[in-house]
C-alpha cells in the first residue's frame, strides 16, 4: 500500500525526516511512535500528498504523490492532528460538503452521512454547530469525515491526543472495528497503550530516523526484558543503592523516586534484593511494556 | 457493517473535474451565508447609503453638472461610481478578512487539500465566489437604480458582467495580498488603501478635477477603471476606452489568480 525508500524531508537547514524506509501492507494497523519532533507528522504529511519529499522515493498505492496527488487522495482518509473542521458549517454540512469533494453523488453522500453519524454516535448532533461540540465529539466527527470516501488507507495523526479516557476508548473501539473490516490504518501516537492496543506493526522514530521496527510484542522482547521489578527506597537513596543491586538485573535504570530492574523473572529479583538485607519501602513486579522500550530507545530527556 | 462495505454502492471516490470543484466551493460558501445573510446584506448597503446621501442628497444642490460635455444629473454621475464600489466591496470582504480567517483559523484549505481538491481549484473557486458576490450586489444595485429612474440605456445591463470583472480583479489581488498577512492588524493596510480609492477614484467628482500627474495615478487604480466602465455603460456611451478597462481588469484578475495559487502552494504544501 505504501512504500518509502530513503525518504527525507528538510525545512531549510532543519532535517525533519532523515532517510527512512517503510513498507505498509494492506489490512495492517501500522504505528509511528516517537517523541515530539521525531518526524512522525512530517512523514504523514508526505504520505497524504501535502508535503513534497525532499529526497528519496515514496509510493502510495503504487503511485507518486507528486504526480498523482488527487488520485491517491481519493482513496485516503485523513484525520489530522488538529481538527480541521469547518466551523462555519454545522455537523451535517461538514460531512456533506467534504463528501462531495470526493466526486460522490448527492444521494450517495447523504446515505453515507447517516451511516457515519451513527457509527460515531453523533446522529443527534447533526444540526449542531461544530464549536458547540466537545473535544471528543469533534474528534469523532473528524474520523467520520475521514471515512466518507470509504478509504483503503486511513491516516490518523495522534487520534486521541487531548481526549479523556472515555472518549479515547470510544475511538479505539471504532478504529478496531475499522481494522476488522480490512481498512489499513496508519497512525502516529506517543501513547504506548494506544500503540499496544491498535498496532500490528510499528516503527519507533527518533530525530528523523527509524530506531526500531517490529510488532509490539517483538519490540518488547527485542529491546526489553519480560518483566520489570520496581524498587522504591527512601528519597535520595536510589543512586547509592543502585550499585548494590545492579548485578541482579540485565539492565537497571535509576529514577529519582525508584529503581527499575529489567529482568525476565521479577519475583526472583525482589527475593534476591531482600536476601541482601535491603528493605525497599515498596516493590512491584510488572510486565515490560512498550513504554519501557520507547523510553529506552528515545531516552528520558524532554524533547521540545 | 454497511459503512465499510464498498460492495453496497457503485459510487467510487475520484478526483474532481475543474468545473465541479469550483461549483462545490461556491456551494460551500452559499451554505455559510445562508446562515449569515445579515453579513451579506450589510456589505451591500454601504454604497447604497452613499448614493442616497451624496448622490441624491448633495446632488439636489448641485446644478449645471456636465460629464463629457453633456449636462447630466449629478446623481446619474455618482450612481455608476457606487456600482463599481459595490462590486469592490462584494469581492474584497471575502477576499481579505474571510479569506484570512479560512486560511489561518478555520484551516479550511488544509481540510480541502486532504481531499482530491488542488490549490488551483481553491484559488479558482474562491475567486469565482468573489465574482458571484460582486455580481449579486451589482444586480441588486441596478434594481435600485431602476426604481430611482437612474437608468436610461440598455447598455446598463452590462454592468453585471462588468461587476464580475471588477470582482475577479479585486478578489484575486485581495487574496494575493492577504496571503502575505500575518495578523489582523495588517488589515489596516487594506482599509487604508480601500478608503481613498473609494473616495478619489472619480466616484464623486470627475477626474478632470485633478492636476495632470495625479490624474495618471488615479487612472491606474483598478477601482477607477471599474468606475469609468460602469459609468460609460449606465450612461449608454461605451467607447474603445471601455475595452481598455476590460482588458486592464482581466489582466489584474489573471495575475492575481496566478499569485494566489503559488502562494497557497507555498503556504499549505510545505
Amino acid at each position: 500500500m505504501i512504500s518509502a525508500r530513503g525518504l527525507r524531508k528538510s525545512f531549510g537547514d532543519f532535517e525533519a525526516v532523515r532517510g527512512i524506509d517503510v513498507s505498509v501492507r494492506p489490512g495492517v494497523a501500522f504505528g509511528f511512535l516517537g517523541p515530539n519532533g521525531a518526524g512522525k507528522s512530517s512523514t504523514m504529511r508526505m504520505i497524504c500528498c501535502v508535503s513534497p519529499p525532499s529526497d528519496g522515493e515514496l509510493r502510495v498505492f503504487g503511485m507518486d504523490p507528486g504526480k498523482d496527488g488527487p488520485k491517491i487522495k481519493a482513496r485516503l482518509g485523513v484525520c489530522p492532528q488538529e481538527d480541521t473542521l469547518d466551523v462555519e458549517l454545522n455537523v451535517y454540512d461538514n460531512l456533506y460538503v467534504y463528501g462531495r469533494y470526493f466526486g460522490l453523488p448527492r444521494a450517495e453522500v447523504k446515505g453515507r452521512i447517516e451511516e457515519l453519524l451513527d457509527f460515531v454516535q453523533l446522529t443527534e448532533k447533526a444540526k449542531a454547530k461544530v464549536d458547540d461540540l466537545s473535544g471528543g465529539m469533534k474528534r469523532r466527527l473528524t474520523i467520520a469525515r475521514s471515512l466518507i470516501n470509504r478509504p483503503e488507507i486511513l491516516v490518523l495523526d495522534e487520534p486521541t491526543t487531548g481526549l479523556d479516557p472515555q472518549a479515547r476508548h470510544v475511538i479505539w473501539d471504532r478504529l478496531f472495528r475499522l481494522k476488522q473490516a480490512g481498512v489499513t490504518l496508519l497512525l502516529t501516537t506517543h501513547y504506548m497503550d494506544e500503540a499496544e492496543q491498535l498496532c500490528d506493526e510499528l516503527v519507533v522514530m527518533d530525530q528523523g530516523r527509524i530506531v526500531a521496527h517490529g510488532t509490539p510484542l517483538g519490540l518488547i522482547q527485542e529491546h526489553s526484558t519480560r518483566e520489570v521489578a520496581e524498587l522504591r527506597f527512601g528519597v535520595g537513596e536510589h543512586e547509592a543503592l543502585a550499585a548494590k543491586v545492579e548485578d541482579l538485573a540485565e539492565r537497571i535504570e535509576v529514577l529519582p523516586d525508584r529503581l527499575l530492574l529489567y529482568s525476565d523473572n521479577g519475583e526472583a529479583v525482589i527475593e534476591a534484593v531482600h536476601s541482601r538485607d535491603l528493605a525497599p519501602v515498596a516493590t512491584l513486579v510488572r510486565r515490560s511494556s512498550l513504554e519501557d522500550v520507547f523510553l529506552h530507545l528515545t531516552g528520558r530527556t524532554l524533547v521540545d | 457493517m454497511a459503512i465499510l462495505n464498498a460492495a453496497v454502492s457503485t459510487a467510487v471516490a475520484r478526483p474532481l473535474r475543474g468545473g465541479e470543484a469550483a461549483r462545490l466551493l461556491l456551494w460551500r460558501n452559499i451554505l455559510v451565508y445562508r446562515r449569515a445573510w445579515l453579513v451579506f446584506v450589510t456589505g451591500f448597503l454601504e454604497p447604497v447609503f452613499y448614493l442616497f446621501s451624496i448622490g441624491i442628497g448633495v446632488g439636489a444642490i448641485v446644478t449645471g453638472f456636465t460629464y463629457a460635455g453633456e449636462p447630466i444629473e449629478y446623481r446619474e454621475f455618482v450612481a455608476p461610481g457606487m456600482i463599481a464600489a459595490s462590486a469592490m466591496n462584494g469581492s474584497l470582504l471575502d477576499a481579505t478578512f474571510n479569506f484570512f480567517f479560512k486560511l489561518k483559523y478555520n484551516k479550511l484549505y488544509d481540510q480541502m487539500l486532504a481531499t482530491p481538491l488542488r490549490t488551483v481549484d481553491i484559488a479558482v473557486g474562491e475567486i469565482l465566489w468573489n465574482q458571484l458576490r460582486s455580481g449579486i450586489y451589482v444586480a441588486a444595485f441596478l434594481v435600485i437604480m431602476l426604481a430611482m429612474d437612474l437608468v436610461h440605456s440598455w447598455w446598463a445591463l452590462l454592468v453585471v458582467p462588468a461587476a464580475l470583472l471588477i470582482g475577479s480583479a479585486f478578489g484575486a489581488v485581495g487574496m494575493a495580498l492577504t496571503t502575505y498577512m500575518t495578523s489582523w492588524q495588517d488589515f489596516e493596510k487594506i482599509t487604508l488603501a480601500m478608503m481613498p480609492m473609494f473616495l478619489f477614484s472619480a466616484t464623486f467628482f470627475p477626474i478632470t478635477a485633478y492636476p495632470e500627474w495625479l490624474r495618471w495615478i488615479v487612472e491606474l487604480t483598478p477601482l477607477y477603471r471599474g468606475v469609468v466602465l460602469c459609468r460609460e455603460l449606465t450612461l449608454g456611451v461605451p467607447s474603445w476606452g471601455s475595452l481598455v478597462s476590460v482588458v486592464y481588469l482581466l489582466a489584474f484578475g489573471a495575475i492575481g489568480l496566478v499569485v494566489v495559487r503559488r502562494r497557497l502552494d507555498a503556504l499549505l504544501l510545505t
